[in-house]
């Protein structure tokens, strides 16, 4: 990923100009831009309170931006909510998972796009094709190495933090075609489980989806990102390569306590 | 979690001891070592076990003291027929539960599509099939007044149901005028609003079509709620409403679905109310509500959404039957069977939180 020139050439994943956003008084973004490059792990980084979530809330159908245009794969997009993002291949690994505990692996992976079975069975009973979900769910956890869990018929409450994250980073895996957002994925993980993680992105951006990687964790951040996208007082600051900069400057810019490098419109 | 595949850029300097760090994926101890462990994991994954359990004591423990007044044919399909009702009440305020909500409103949309169906069938001349249909959809509206208002209005449905039970419980004593209909009216008119009070007889046990109904309600429930998206859905959102949303479900959809299907099976009840009780009075089933909540309480269906089958339901409005009829075979003074009724809720809520501190 160290093509700096032609990535720019390339037509982003996403690519978003002058977003506002504003509650009442408060303006969350302020014309702000975004691009997410294909195959890339883009980390969002920001103060609390810099907007960070709402930038991306913007590209996600989360929240619907007051100005501004947003093309994905060159094409303007309009999201009214996540769902229609989702139903056009953008998937969000949210901080709390939306997990039901009490369903199943296989039951949660497929919620809100279960399969039916085929013939009359499916079309006017709609009945449930669970071998086939059940099948899908295990091939999957499988390719990204995570079935330690005895049964893919195991409810998600009985997983230990880090499998209920493998199993939403999974999901997200298994249905995003245009990209994923994960919101801070290891926050709430312990040292052995937060290194799983980074290996799932890994592997993930190895089959060519792109990441939008929110965290506040600069190590994780510094190992897993292509470029990092500093967010400050609602909008983009600068982005900046991993590999030029240290943790400390990031975090200077990010706070304020030191000037941006002058940039090219990338 | 199998063997750490060497990232290309090994993480961070402190987690180069990890190497070193015991690989095996954290394993739990899976020994129950107490029966009592093991019963209380059995529980967990099977929520109905507890009422069939209660059931089979319950009937067995009767059958001895009450003697072979209790255990004939004819007097366990009279339990089935006395609590056809209230099944069927439980069985749409299962629906309710299972999402987490509650309705209080149940019986008076039962009584009062009762009451809708005797006015047009009985006294405006209309044949009684319209007038059921009137009813029914009168059902699906009440209910979707509730879901409306939960759904779009944001209010809990605890409030929501408190106020709509007061709103149609009015209603239903200014459309009868507080009299009621009496049985002879009924044959006269519209005999076809008896229509689930029919039996026929097996062996010696008299089935009436009501308590058939209450089973084919449970059936048809128990396939929605266990083989279609849509009893996912109402499992998800009832689990965590906000997870539900976030993973695609369109829950206040879901919920409005939930909430008119609801009123539809009590609009069902009221019409098989009139077979039941060979009248349609306003007063009648005003604890409905409250016996409904009983029923799926005892029937192992977890007040906080999201656990349990609506089978539940139907075993606790037989296990409320049994224990009525066994006292009372057994020549037990009524107060001493609604004493009983209540222990048997204590209990219920008690092993329902006991099951749910199982750490698997």
């Amino acid at each position: 990923m160290d093509q700096k020139g032609v990535g720019i050439m390339e037509q982003p994943v996403v690519q978003a100009r002058g977003i506002v956003k504003r509650y009442g008084h408060v303006t969350a973004i302020d014309h702000s831009d975004f691009e997410l490059r294909k195959g890339e792990v883009l980390a969002v980084i920001g103060d609390n309170g810099a907007g960070k979530s709402s930038i991306v809330g913007a590209i996600c159908g989360a929240t619907i931006p007051d100005e501004g245009e947003i093309l994905i794969e060159g094409k303007p997009v309009h999201f009214t909510s996540p769902i229609e993002a989702r139903d056009m291949g953008i998937e969000i690994v949210y901080q709390n998972l939306a997990l039901s505990p009490a369903l199943s692996i296989s039951d949660n992976m497929f919620t809100g796009r279960e399969i039916r079975k085929e013939g009359w069975q499916g079309k006017y009973l709609r009945m449930l094709d669970n071998a086939a979900m059940e099948k899908f769910a295990r091939d999957k956890l499988t390719e990204l190495g995570l079935m330690t869990v005895q049964s893919i018929k195991q409810p998600v409450e009985t997983l230990s933090g880090g499998q209920r994250q493998g199993v939403a980073v999974a999901r997200a895996a298994a249905f995003a075609t245009k990209f994923i957002i994960m919101d801070e994925p290891t926050a709430a993980l312990g040292v052995k489980e937060s290194r799983k993680v980074l290996e799932l992105i890994q592997d993930v951006r190895a089959r060519g989806i792109p990441i939008i990687l929110i965290s506040h964790n600069m190590p994780h951040v510094f190992e897993v990102a292509d470029r990092i996208h500093i967010h400050r007082l609602g909008k983009r600051l600068c982005t900046i390569d991993p590999k030029d900069y240290t943790m400390s400057d990031a975090v200077a810019f990010m706070t304020g306590a030191k000037q941006p490098p002058e940039q090219d419109a990338g | 979690m199998s063997e750490p595949t060497t990232p290309a850029r090994k993480g961070q300097d402190y987690e180069q001891v990890l190497d070193g760090s015991a690989n095996e994926v954290a394993a739990f101890d899976v020994q129950h070592n107490t029966t009592l462990k093991r019963i209380q994991h059995l529980l967990h994954n099977n929520p109905t076990l507890v009422p069939v359990i209660v059931l089979v004591i319950s009937l067995i423990a009767f059958g001895l003291i009450a003697g072979g007044k209790f255990f004939s044919a004819f007097n366990l399909s009279l339990i089935l027929q006395q609590v056809s009702i209230i099944g069927i009440l439980a069985a749409a305020q299962s629906l309710i539960i299972l999402t987490a909500g509650i309705d209080l409103s149940v019986a008076a949309i039962m009584v009062l599509m009762s009451v809708v169906m005797g006015n047009l069938a009985v006294f405006a001349g209309v044949p009684s099939f319209f007038a059921i249909i009137v009813g029914l959809f009168g059902g699906v509206g009440a209910g979707l007044m509730n879901g409306w208002f939960i759904t779009r209005i944001k209010l809990p449905p605890f409030i929501t149901t408190l106020g709509t039970w007061s709103i149609f419980y009015a209603l239903l004593l200014w459309l009868s005028g507080a009299q009621s209909i009496r049985g002879q009216d009924i044959d006269a008119n519209a005999p076809f609003l008896k229509f689930f009070g029919a039996s026929f007889d097996v062996s010696g046990a008299r089935i009436t079509l009501s308590s058939v109904l209450m089973i084919v309600v449970f059936v048809a429930l128990c396939y929605m709620l266990n083989k279609t998206a849509w009893g996912r859905h109402v499992y998800a959102i009832g689990d965590d409403k906000e997870a539900a949303d976030l993973s695609g479900i369109r829950t206040d959809r879901t919920l409005l679905s939930v909430y008119g299907l609801s009123g539809f099976i009590c609009a069902l009840a009221g019409w098989a109310s009139i077979g039941r009780v060979g009248s349609i009075s306003p007063q009648s089933f005003y604890e409905g509500n409250l016996d409904s909540i009983t029923a799926v309480v005892i029937g192992g269906i977890s007040l906080f959404g999201g656990r349990g089958s609506i089978l539940g339901a139907l075993f606790g409005a037989l296990i409320v039957g049994v224990f009525r009829s066994g006292l009372r075979l057994s020549g037990v003074d009524v107060l001493w069977q609604v004493f009983a009724i209540g222990w048997l809720i204590i209990i219920a809520v008690a092993i329902d939180q006991w099951i749910r501190r199982v750490s698997a």
